[in-house]
């Protein structure tokens, strides 16, 4: 009965601790290093989900959207549950729970089924599918299933149901983001284009930014400038809506009929352009107005960048108050500069996010030591490098693409630095390090409120700058010795 | 019986019975047949199941389900701590799984215990050409980078069955090459309904490969027993298993929450296996007791009433010098939690609680709570079968509402109306209680606290709900304006 393998019946031996301490030595070495960066085919603790947790991030942005996901009903709860856990706010989504007879029959009735149950309990107004590894495998046809599905009166039959093929074995989550995002805004602006008609609107992409502090920032700046605005997949309320007593499965978006006219924007601003290209593209070629990407605007320079192109695209002078906001911002980093200045770094997360801790640490004299991209491109690592060639403090700065977190702690092991930027999966290394790791991207696990806390804009330097120097300031009162231990620092 | 028979102030059969109705009037005709037979109300004089499960979930409805590779990779074989557990397949579902349990671990990561993520990170290309040959590249890989991992185990992710890939073929050769145990587990997410058939896949694998490859180094002795059933969620094993070894016993293995693969590999030599979670290990427990005449009983650790029960049900089963040590055991704690009672009671005494989480929680801490003084109103699994709900039914107070595989709607609409002081469930129903002013507790991961299993988890248990539902914050839900 057992023992398939054949293997040979032994008595336990313990490993010895001799044997622990030499390989425990052993893994924070240069041979082993070398090891680790040799390998083909194993992934340890990489910094990248999969396309379908992208796109249900994407579907949340919308007024009153139902994510739906077809495919195993594992994987919902696996994307629900990681959007729970990095906000702490619910993330409603339904699955059509395909079992082992849909990859024989495929899963058209599953989808049917469930598009009628979800429309009659949860009362969407847009329900957004987007695909798992099991219909992406076996090849369901969703433009035909969806068409059939409204034919036989599953949801009604001008209900928007955008739908985006995720296979999970192709690109990362912020790609999901952008299938998804792409084919909600094909759907809802379908004959939607007037001529000559102009909302006088700018059209705000974020991006796949899982900070809902990031969202409101964005708007903050746009209404200071006095721009009116639609953000597309607006999160802001969405993952970041009040406790009062009652709960509101659909909690905030952007307006159906605000993103349906947004192809008549004045200007469409797509930030993250590794996460957008797709919408991106599609908008260049689609939207009326004025169309422009740009990087998140992380740090002063790229905030300035941001500031300056809204400031041309609508033909308007940067207000007073951004102007200020930006001299305090500039004042903060002059006063605590020295609390970061030369300090090395490890940096690794999405690519839009990556462009913005390097070129953020770069202005601040810091060393963005090692940076690594878990799912990068040609294209990306071609950026890093511009930052890094722009800078004196770029220089000995490497960039490793396509590493995991377990390379990472390779590098943090042979070649240390002060500090590490990255999400929650980041802490292992860097206690193995000794060193702290800073919460900046996406998932944040262990940290309360982050997510509340810009990152982009001047007030995003200042939170950032200030999350670190402080870091760095209480290690120093932590372990400096007695004598040492002063009042001001 | 009858003076069992527990009643709750305004919870009646009809009335359960009525809720379930309302609840269910909005479903189209085909989803309300399919989810009439999971509800139901109470009957505890029977001792038996009120509801069907184990069933498809229906689409469409927002269930709190997993699938099978999560029973797999989260639940069996994750835990053990010195073994490489490869998510094989695309990147996601490792990702997602990767330290969200709280299955804590001892040892040195990377050297002696591994609570990583490790992953083939299929591409296209690999679902087009097939995912042996990197797999047997990635073991390689593996024993080389961790030279003192016991074991991988190889779970598989949908794509891996759908495009018909060998992994017992790549495993039974790379075991025999790299001298290491490698155990196939073909637990991909579509197979059967839920979580629970990865955890019956998992325990399959462990009797297929893995039992009887072992012997304890130590001579047998009389008290040598198994603990399984348990995660180590937050500590709990840390709390457990010193209990049980308080009373005379001698723990060979715990499966699998802080677990050795070589202990589970040799505890067909054990005496007894103790198994608190029966839904997730029974299989084992069966498969121990048929081939080596192992016995096994069923036990619960929450709550001082039901680990006193437990702990003399397990003396029974020995000789008088056990029994001895197990009143002794008793004596020296029940002092120690009637003072906890003490504390916390008068301040949760007649609160309500609904309960809706995984294995054996929805049954088994419903007697922690009543040590509290609190009640149970409303209970259920998200991928229990029969033979839970039957041993549900005598734990739940008469004519409360049972729910299988309930979906958040139904969930929301129970909770609306039965208005508890807690609610006690997973991450994905946290929030929306919260908005709604309830208290609540993750019951999956005790909410990134623990142990509360055993004496020790009692006092953090009471210490938690209490700070729960007695929480100053709920003040500040309602705006005064």
């Amino acid at each position: 009965m057992s023992n398939l393998l054949g293997l040979e019946v032994k008595k336990i031996v313990e490993t010895s601790p001799e044997e622990i301490e030499k390989v425990q030595n052993w893994i924070n070495t240069d041979e082993y290093r070398e090891k680790n960066f040799a390998r083909q085919a194993l992934v340890i603790n990489p910094a990248h989900a999969c396309q379908p947790l992208g796109a249900q991030l994407a579907a949340h942005g919308f007024e009153g959207t139902l994510p739906f996901v077809h495919g195993s009903q594992g994987c919902a709860s696996y994307y629900r549950s990681t959007l729970n856990r990095h906000f702490r706010e619910p993330a409603p989504a339904v699955s059509d729970s395909m079992t082992e007879d849909g990859a024989v029959f495929g899963g058209q009735n599953n989808l049917h089924e469930g598009l009628e149950n979800a429309n009659a309990i949860y009362k969407p107004k847009m329900i957004a599918v987007f695909t798992s590894c099991m219909p992406e495998v076996i090849g369901d046809d969703l433009t035909a299933f969806i068409k059939n599905a409204k034919q036989k009166n599953c949801v009604p039959k001008d209900m928007p149901v955008p739908y985006a093929n995720t296979p999970s074995f192709n690109g990362t989550h912020i790609h999901g983001y952008d299938s998804m995002l792409v084919s909600i805004l094909q759907t809802l602006t379908e004959g939607k284009q007037i001529e000559g008609r102009c909302t006088g609107k700018l059209n705000l992409i974020a991006g796949c930014d899982f900070n809902t502090g990031d969202y409101r920032e964005y708007k903050r700046i746009l209404d200071a400038f006095g721009i009116p605005n639609t953000i597309l997949a607006d999160l802001a309320d969405s993952f970041d809506s009040p406790c009062d007593g009652s709960y509101h499965i659909y909690a905030g978006g952007t307006k159906l009929e605000d993103a349906a006219d947004s192809i008549n924007g004045k200007a469409t601003i797509a930030i993250g352009p590794y996460a957008t290209p797709k919408t991106f593209g599609w908008i260049k070629d689609n939207y009326s107005g004025k169309h422009v990407t740009l990087p998140m605007p992380m740090g002063i320079e790229k905030t300035d960048a941001f500031i300056m192109k809204v400031a041309e695209l609508f033909g308007k002078e940067v207000p007073a108050s951004l102007k200020n906001e930006r001299g305090r911002a500039v004042d903060a980093i002059t006063d605590s500069h020295q609390y970061i200045h030369g300090k090395k770094f490890a940096v690794y997360g999405d690519p839009d996010y990556l462009t913005g801790y390097v070129s953020f640490l770069l202005e601040m004299g810091a060393r963005p030591h090692h940076i690594i991209c878990s799912r990068g491109s040609k294209k990306l690592e071609k950026e890093l490098q511009a930052l890094l060639d722009g800078s004196m403090y770029g220089k000995e700065c490497t960039i490793y693409m396509n590493k995991d977190l377990w390379h990472l702690r390779s590098l943090l092991m042979t070649d240390p630095v002060d500090a590490v930027i990255g999400d929650s999966h980041g802490k292992f290394a860097a206690r193995d390090a000794k060193i702290p790791l800073f919460r900046f991207g996406f998932p944040i696990f262990d940290r309360v409120n982050k997510h509340r806390y810009p990152i982009i804009g001047y007030q995003g330097a200042v939170n950032m700058l200030t999350e670190i120097c402080n870091k760095f300031i209480d290690i120093k009162d932590e372990t400096c010795e007695d004598q040492y231990f002063e009042l001001m620092r | 019986m009858s003076d069992n028979i527990r009643k709750i102030d305004g919870i009646t059969k009809e009335s359960t019975e009525a809720l379930i109705a309302e609840t269910l009037s909005v479903y189209p005709e085909k989803a309300r047949k399919k989810r009439a037979p999971h509800l139901g109300a109470n009957d505890q004089a029977s001792g038996s199941a009120c509801v069907k499960s184990n069933k498809k979930t229906v689409p469409g409805v927002m269930s709190a389900r997993g699938c099978a590779y999560a029973g797999a990779k989260g639940v069996v074989w994750g835990p053990i701590r010195d073994m490489v557990h490869v998510s094989h397949g695309p990147v996601g579902c490792g990702w997602y799984s990767w330290g969200t349990r709280r299955n804590m671990m001892s040892g040195i990561t990377g050297v002696t215990s591994f609570p990583m993520q490790f992953t083939s990170d299929f591409q296209e290309k690999d679902i087009v050409y097939g995912g042996d040959k990197k797999l047997k590249t990635l073991l390689a890989e593996a024993h080389d980078l961790f030279p003192l991992a016991k074991g991988i185990s190889v779970l598989s992710e949908c794509p891996v069955g759908l495009i018909g890939d060998d992994i017992t073929q790549v495993a039974k050769t790379s075991s025999k090459e790299l001298d290491l145990p490698i155990i196939p587990c073909n637990c991909e997410g579509f197979r059967g309904v839920s979580q629970s058939l990865g955890h019956h896949i998992s325990n399959d694998t462990i009797r297929d490969y893995i039992i009887g490859t072992r012997e304890f180094a130590e001579p047998e002795s009389p008290y040598d027993i198994a603990l399984i059933g348990e995660y180590n969620i937050g500590g709990d094993a840390w709390s457990t298993k010193p209990l049980l070894e308080e009373c005379g016993l001698n723990v060979k293995a715990v499966w699998t929450g802080d677990g050795e693969l070589d202990k589970i590999a040799a505890t067909h030599t054990v005496k007894l296996n103790v198994i608190h979670c029966y839904r997730s290990m029974n299989y084992m427990c069966k498969v121990m007791e048929e081939k080596y005449g192992i016995p096994w009983i069923e036990l619960n650790f929450f709550g001082p009433t039901k680990i006193r029960e437990s702990l003399r049900k397990l003396a029974e089963l020995f000789d008088d010098n056990i029994k001895a040590k197990v009143e002794a055991v008793i004596a020296k704690y029940d002092p120690i939690m009637q003072g906890i009672i003490e504390e916390y009671k008068p301040r949760l005494d007649g609160k309500k609680v609904m309960l809706l989480v995984g294995g054996l929680r929805p049954r088994h801490t419903i007697g922690a709570y009543e040590d509290l003084g609190m009640d149970c109103v409303g209970s259920g699994y998200e991928f229990a079968h029969n033979d839970d709900y039957d041993r549900t039914s005598p734990e739940m107070p008469d004519a409360t509402v049972v729910y299988d595989d309930p979906s958040e709607y139904e969930f929301e609409k129970f909770a609306d109306a039965l208005k508890p002081d807690l609610i006690g469930s997973g991450i994905k129903e946290k929030y929306v209680f919260q908005k709604m002013g309830i208290p609540f507790r993750q019951m999956h991961s005790w909410d990134y606290s623990g142990p509360y299993h055993g004496y020790k988890g009692f006092e953090v248990f009471a210490r938690d709900i209490d700070m729960a539902i007695n929480s100053p914050t709920w003040k500040l839900v309602k705006a005064p304006f």
